[in-house]
């Protein structure tokens, strides 16, 4: 039986600010139970981007910096050299680490620095008012495509987690979403085996989830969700794209 | 000696630049005030290389001159170029086996060394800038050869001996051809 | 002191910045500062320190917040278009109050420019460079020894006033070699721990490095407290040197830098011919030093400014001189250096 904890002690006690609906707030908790059941909270460092999130400094409890629009994981880089002891994640929206900072985001899994970067890809840009994301689908209506993203135009969705499994060094890349209760939890074990990667100094993991924004999007959370699903998860299916640490910790076994 | 400004040019791989280092490290060595500032950039390769050299016994305020005591010129290309920024009076030492007299030969003291021959006879081609360091030497004495000897020692004596012997023979058959 | 040896500005600077305690250095190449970086390539891993070329200049400054944000001495270089793409996080840091050094070894701009020394980046560097109401400490070395000595001084400014602070040397000063002493001890790095991330002293001492205040009225009041700090620095580390001023000259040169040593030589040659000037030489280019030069400037007939630019710190010469003289202007475009001899013509020009 599962029983209802209460807030974990990897949040603080401040009110979340996100709108009604919004699922940061189901990415935070996430992220917070896995810092307290590994039991990193102190010695885990968390970057807040630019985008919806940009207050996360209030809201994780651990040691968090605030930082340009796009940079978290070269700052994240800066961080994990100087403090190699300490877990140091970024949190990072489609926007900040898709379009602006895919450039940091690439090189930064290329050299499979130490880090964990959550990527919450809702396919729009929520905190400046739903304009076009590289994320948003095609023939999705967004403030700067009003009438429906065209690819010819603008380019098909970027799927992150495809192209950054085609590097060979990041240690572990997975999609996951947070579309349902049993999604939630499936996501639950993405997000602390990313965490218990770097504790254990494995390398670069990323894991994408599947998000909604019913305020920019016009529907109420569940109306939200179900397009989503429709949606989203057929252009960005759900998976593990590497998972290094296990195919060796199996070749192992097999030895 | 209060200042004295050499100008060292050549084809780059020719050692102008380590002409005007050893000059410079000696000069640091024996308590002088020392600058060395090369052409860099893309004009390092293909070009002509060349670096502004001044040894002084008192601060160096500017290490850039428009007018020298000595030019090295390595090759003709670098005489045609420098060789009218020479004051009058000054000193030109050629490599004579790639280059011709400049123009302003009555203007200035000309001395044409068979840089490269000398450092065939001495069997090692790639030590001709060592030849004219000797002879850099001789007729300005701006930096003694001691210091010059100690400073290579310094660089090679361990890694390479023979290399050493080499440099410092050069330099020497440089100095006795201008003597 | 240790023994003299012959340095490159670039080599010399890394050097001392190793020698003063930074283990930590992020940069992408560009000319002329490569030997800066290759320094670094070749020297931080014999020290357990860190090298890593970034992917940008935008990720290097962003690898030195991260650092800087866990309390360790790191520092970046660059020349002037590398600089630009620098500024916003520069911008982060100074208003996340975190101590960093920033070389730039500049080169002709605008644009591409070219690779050749210039002075024209001193509007970016003294102004903020960036977005929003800040400053940077600004140190420019005028010979390649000082060029090294600023390192460790510019290690300690930014970690007692938490800014980070700018090197502006040039592409002449980066290549140039000339003897360099190097101290046998240098300042310890300042205990971080009161703010560094990942940094608790007990359990509960968690850290926010933060530069958002969406209320105005805070963000008024941070600023302000910026600008306090700022006080403390024009007070505390204005810097410059006087030249030739006890010889009852009646003009004055101000230049820094590159300029300010060839204006030395120009002044050295002129005094040969019976005509006294006095020079000053800002050190600090940000905080000015107004006042001394607004004291240099009494009496004396006409100020004259020397740049490598089409003159921007003359600006501030007019603002310290405030219309007691005239203030000239001699200055050059594109990368092209003075030599002693035009300085003295041109110094004729004006004084005659």
């Amino acid at each position: 039986m599962t029983v209802f904890k209460g807030r974990t002690k990897g949040l603080t006690d401040a009110k979340l600010s996100y709108c009604p609906g919004c699922l940061h707030g189901v990415a935070h908790r996430l992220i917070g139970e896995s810092m307290e059941e590994l039991g990193i909270i102190e010695k885990t460092i968390g970057i807040a981007p630019v985008g919806c999130s940009v207050f996360a400094y209030n809201f994780f409890a651990c040691d968090v910096i605030q930082v340009p629009h796009g940079r978290a994981p070269a700052v994240a880089t800066g961080m994990h050299r100087a403090r190699p002891d300490r877990i140091v994640f970024t949190y990072q929206g489609d926007g900040d680490l898709a379009a602006i900072g895919t450039a940091e985001t690439i090189h930064a899994a290329n050299r499979s620095e130490n880090i964990t970067i959550f990527f919450v890809n809702n396919a729009t840009y929520g905190m400046t008012g739903g304009q076009m994301a590289p994320t948003t689908l095609p023939g999705m209506k967004a403030t700067t495509a009003p009438y429906g993203r065209d690819v010819s135009d603008t380019g098909f969705p970027m799927r992150l987690c495809e192209i950054l499994s085609q590097l060979e060094m990041p240690n572990y890349i997975e999609r996951v979403s947070l579309l349902s209760p049993k999604e939630i939890l499936k996501a639950k074990k993405a997000v602390k085996k990313a965490l218990q990667y770097n504790t254990d100094g494995k390398g670069l993991s990323f894991v994408e989830m599947i998000s909604t924004c019913p305020t920019n999007w016009g529907m109420d959370p569940l109306k939200a969700r179900e397009w989503a699903r429709e949606n989203m998860l057929p252009i960005f299916p759900l998976g593990v794209f590497k998972d290094r640490a296990a195919e060796e910790a199996k070749e192992k076994e097999a030895e | 000696m209060a200042t004295t400004r050499i100008l060292c040019a050549g084809f780059g791989g020719q050692g102008a630049l380590l002409i005007g280092k050893l000059v410079a490290e000696a000069g640091m060595a024996e308590g002088k005030f020392v600058t060395w500032l090369p052409s860099y950039g893309p004009e390092m390769r293909g070009g002509t290389a060349n670096v502004m050299v001044v040894v002084s016994d008192k601060p160096v305020g500017s290490p850039i001159f428009t007018k020298m005591d000595v030019l090295v010129a390595l090759n003709q290309p670098s005489l045609d170029k420098f060789a009218k920024d020479t004051k009058d009076g000054g000193l030109i030492i050629t490599n004579s086996d790639l280059c011709g007299d400049p123009e302003n030969k009555d203007k200035i003291k000309l001395a044409p060394v068979p840089l490269t021959k000398i450092a065939e006879e001495i069997g090692n081609v790639k030590a001709a800038n060592m030849v004219g360091v000797g002879a850099l030497l001789q007729l300005t004495g701006c930096v003694e050869r001691k210091s010059v000897e100690d400073y290579l020692s310094h660089m090679m004596k361990e890694k390479n001996p023979a290399l050493l012997e080499t440099n410092m023979a050069a330099i020497d058959k440089g100095a006795s051809y201008v003597s | 002191m240790g023994k003299k040896v012959l340095m490159k500005g670039n080599e010399a600077v890394a050097e001392a910045a190793i020698l003063a305690g930074c283990r930590h250095y992020f940069a992408y190449p560009i000319t002329p500062q490569s030997e800066l970086i290759e320094y670094m390539a070749k020297k931080m891993p014999l020290v357990d320190g860190t090298f890593l070329q970034a992917e940008s200049e935008v990720a290097a400054i962003n690898m030195v917040l991260g650092a800087a944000a866990c309390g360790v001495r790191v520092m970046t270089s660059s020349s002037s278009p590398g600089i630009s793409l620098k500024q916003e996080g520069i911008s982060y840091i100074a208003a996340s109050r975190l101590p960093a050094v920033i070389v730039n070894v500049t080169r002709g701009g605008p644009g591409l420019g070219n690779i050749a020394p210039m002075q024209c980046d001193y509007f970016q560097a003294t102004r903020g460079g960036g977005h929003g109401d800040y400053y940077t400490p600004v140190l420019s070395p005028s010979t390649v020894q000082e060029f090294a000595d600023m390192a460790p001084m510019a290690f300690e400014i930014a970690e007692k006033y938490l800014t980070p602070v700018m090197i502006l040397g040039d592409g002449m000063l980066g290549q140039m070699m000339e003897p360099v002493e190097f101290p046998d001890a240098y300042p310890p790095q300042k205990d971080p721990s009161e703010w560094a991330l990942g940094a608790r002293r007990t359990p509960d001492d968690r850290h926010i490095i933060n530069s958002l205040y969406i209320d105005p009225y805070v963000l008024q009041e941070k600023t302000e407290t910026l600008f306090k700090v700022y006080e403390e620095i024009k007070k505390n580390e204005t810097r410059f040197e006087t030249y030739n001023m006890d010889s009852g000259a009646k003009y004055l040169i101000v230049a820094h830098g590159t300029a300010a040593r060839v204006a030395k030589s120009a002044v050295d040659a002129l005094k040969e011919e019976g005509v006294e000037l006095a020079l000053i030489r800002p050190i600090t280019l940000w905080p000015y030093p107004y006042d001394a030069v607004a004291e240099a400037a009494k009496g004396k007939e006409k100020v004259i400014t020397i740049e490598l630019s089409m003159g921007q710190m003359v600006e501030d010469v007019k603002l310290a001189v405030c219309g007691e003289c005239p203030v000239e202007f001699i200055g050059k475009a594109g990368g092209v250096v003075f030599t002693p001899e035009e300085i003295v013509s041109l110094i004729r020009e004006k004084i005659s």
